[in-house]
């Protein structure tokens, strides 16, 4: 921790900083909206009224609150997402790198299957099978997302396999399960928090891929993608409401990327400038 | 090489199967029943389970995973339950759209991709690589649905450089260039970023100080030596763009209005045409299995190091 903090250049601040940001205004929403993201009144369609900071939508919702409160969405749905993946990414990526063998083959097989799928229709294949919902569309994310960590966790895990305080352990007698948890998991932690945070740009950037197609949770909550669908046709008379979320979207990307560059670099050198 | 050619395409069968078995599921899982959309929503009873003994509906899993099987491969992917008509033919029709698309995309992503590539590497640390590496995060970040809705705005809409919609045309380039542009500004990223590193790996080889050493030009050394090494990983890239165009091609033909794959794939979903999609998913995986499979044997054709070192991999 300490090291990172020494190491972290001024793009990592900021993007440190960035990340920070969106955060802070997710968990306070309730207080830096301006008015309920969710009260709809046709009198205010695409107006610019007092006590409206960025104006009205389509629905008359409020437009600035909306941003505030697709903050809470992204992340929630984003983070559930990642950690879902890397649970799956996990067990399944120290199992095939530990083990070896036949069931390290088998299970990269099925690696490489769920690779093979192009991502976003997987991802609305497995929505549309599931029916749409928050929890949809973090299982959909999740399904497309582990597979990726399952590899990079296996290439770790076995190179960690052959070290020699593994082989110390286990002529000391112990067992596999506890060799996996003790030694290889805490070897594994500064990749998985890289590979966690530069996936945290992807599930943000496909949740609002989901939810401009219609896909991702109920259209009437507020998300950032759906945001820019829904504005996407009143785009002649308020170009601005498309801009709006769609740079939100890019920020939390940009700052997440940054910041997952940056950690890569200081924990993972071996990797640097690699993706 | 025969070695590894077999090796490799051991391995690729077994995710082949599974591919189509984890497609065969999906199709099993999807609400409705089958006979039923045939028949339509009238149908009596008896028709109905005439329809589904047609169908092999009643035949257990096991026999049903296989009929699907053979009926892949002879090239039937099932029909669309909307029109009726066959999978392959909607796609076989709609596939000149996204080619020329994923033809200029990657035309726009290669030249730009290698150009701030090599510019970041030979100006690395200073300004304009800063510049560089800022505009590929930029690029990697910005979401596809955003960049094409502003570039839509700005340059047909505003500007009038180019028509906005009415794309039937299938002659005309014009149509094409906006939308294979913001798909293109992703994968240029990609690859700059790519190309960045993997030339800087180059520039600092013994080799290049030796071309240093005897004299020969920076612009010689830089072409003849270095790029023609570092463009190695660049075939890797092209190999995955492809299935990431078939991605953003759902976004861009619904946002451009292009009668492509993407945009078929997308009416699909909007009426809920559950085997179309998963005809064109399965295409997709398919595409991108083959696609890769030919990256690897090219890449160990190029350079032997590398085979070696992925058939360690594969005997493993």
């Amino acid at each position: 921790m300490k090291t990172l903090l020494r190491n972290l250049t001024l793009a990592g601040w900021l993007s440190f900083i960035g990340i920070a940001l969106v955060l802070l205004v997710a968990i306070f929403a309730p207080l830096l909206a301006a008015n309920d993201p969710m009260e709809t009144d046709p009198l205010r369609r695409l107006s610019r009224e007092e006590g409206f900071p960025l104006g009205c939508d389509q629905l008359g919702q409020c437009v600035y609150s909306r941003l505030i409160y697709g903050a809470r969405l992204s992340l929630i749905i984003g983070f559930s997402a990642r950690l879902s993946s890397l649970l799956i990414g996990l067990a399944i990526g120290l199992a095939a790198g530990y083990a070896g063998g036949w069931l390290d083959w088998f299970l990269m097989r099925i690696v490489d299957m769920f690779l093979a799928f192009p991502s976003l229709l997987l991802a609305i294949a497995v929505s549309m099978v599931m029916g749409s919902g928050i929890k949809t569309v973090i299982f959909a994310l999740a399904i497309v997302g582990w597979a990726e960590m399952a590899r990079i966790i296996r290439s770790a895990a076995l190179e960690l396999r052959s070290a020699e305080y593994v082989l110390a352990a286990r002529t000391l007698g112990a067992s596999h399960l506890r060799i996996v948890l003790t030694h290889i998991l805490p070897n594994c932690l500064p990749l998985i928090t890289v590979i966690f945070t530069m996936g945290m740009a992807t599930a943000v950037l496909s949740e609002a891929s989901l939810s401009f197609l219609g896909l991702g949770v109920d259209p009437s909550l507020p998300t950032w993608g759906g945001m820019v669908a829904s504005a996407k046709d009143y785009m002649l008379r308020r170009p601005e409401l498309v801009v709006y979320p769609g740079l939100c979207i890019a920020f939390l990307v940009i700052v997440f990327n940054i910041f997952g560059d940056e950690l890569r670099d200081i924990l993972d050198p071996s990797r640097k400038g690699n993706w | 090489m025969l070695e590894f050619t077999l090796r490799r395409l051991a391995a690729t069968i077994p995710v082949l199967l599974g591919i189509l078995l984890i497609a065969f599921i999906v199709l099993y899982l999807i609400p409705g029943d089958p006979a039923q959309t045939v028949a339509g929503p009238r149908a009596d009873a008896e028709t109905l389970a005439r329809i589904a003994e047609e169908m092999g509906l009643n035949q257990p899993l096991h026999q049903r995973f296989f009929s699907y099987l053979k009926r892949t491969f002879s090239g039937d992917l099932g029909s669309s339950a909307v029109s009726g008509k066959p999978v392959l033919e909607s796609v076989v029709e709609k596939l000149p759209f996204t080619l020329k698309l994923a033809a200029i995309a990657m035309s726009f992503s290669i030249i730009l991709g290698i150009l701030a590539g090599i510019i970041s590497a030979i100006t690395q640390g200073r300004w304009l690589d800063r510049v560089c590496t800022f505009f590929s995060v930029a690029g990697i970040s910005i979401p596809v649905f955003l960049s094409g809705l502003v570039f839509l705005y700005v340059f047909a809409v505003r500007l009038k450089w180019f028509p906005s919609s009415g794309f039937a045309a299938e002659n005309s380039l014009m149509p094409f260039i906006l939308p294979a542009f913001t798909l293109g500004i992703r994968s240029a990223a990609f690859l700059a970023r790519i190309v960045r590193s993997s030339m800087i790996e180059v520039l600092n080889q013994d080799f290049i100080r030796t071309a240093r050493a005897k004299g020969l030009s920076p612009m010689r050394i830089l072409f003849r030596h270095g790029l023609v090494n570092a463009l190695i990983p660049v075939i890797t890239v092209i190999g995955l763009d492809l299935s990431s165009y078939l991605n953003g091609s759902v976004i861009v033909e619904t946002i451009f209005d292009l009668p492509g794959i993407g945009r078929f794939a997308m009416d699909a979903i909007l009426q809920r045409d559950y085997p179309v999609i998963q005809g064109i998913v399965l295409l997709g995986a398919l595409v991108f299995i083959l696609v890769n499979l030919l990256v690897d044997l090219l890449y160990a054709w190029i350079n032997p190091k590398i085979r070696d070192e992925m058939l360690g991999k594969l005997a493993r």
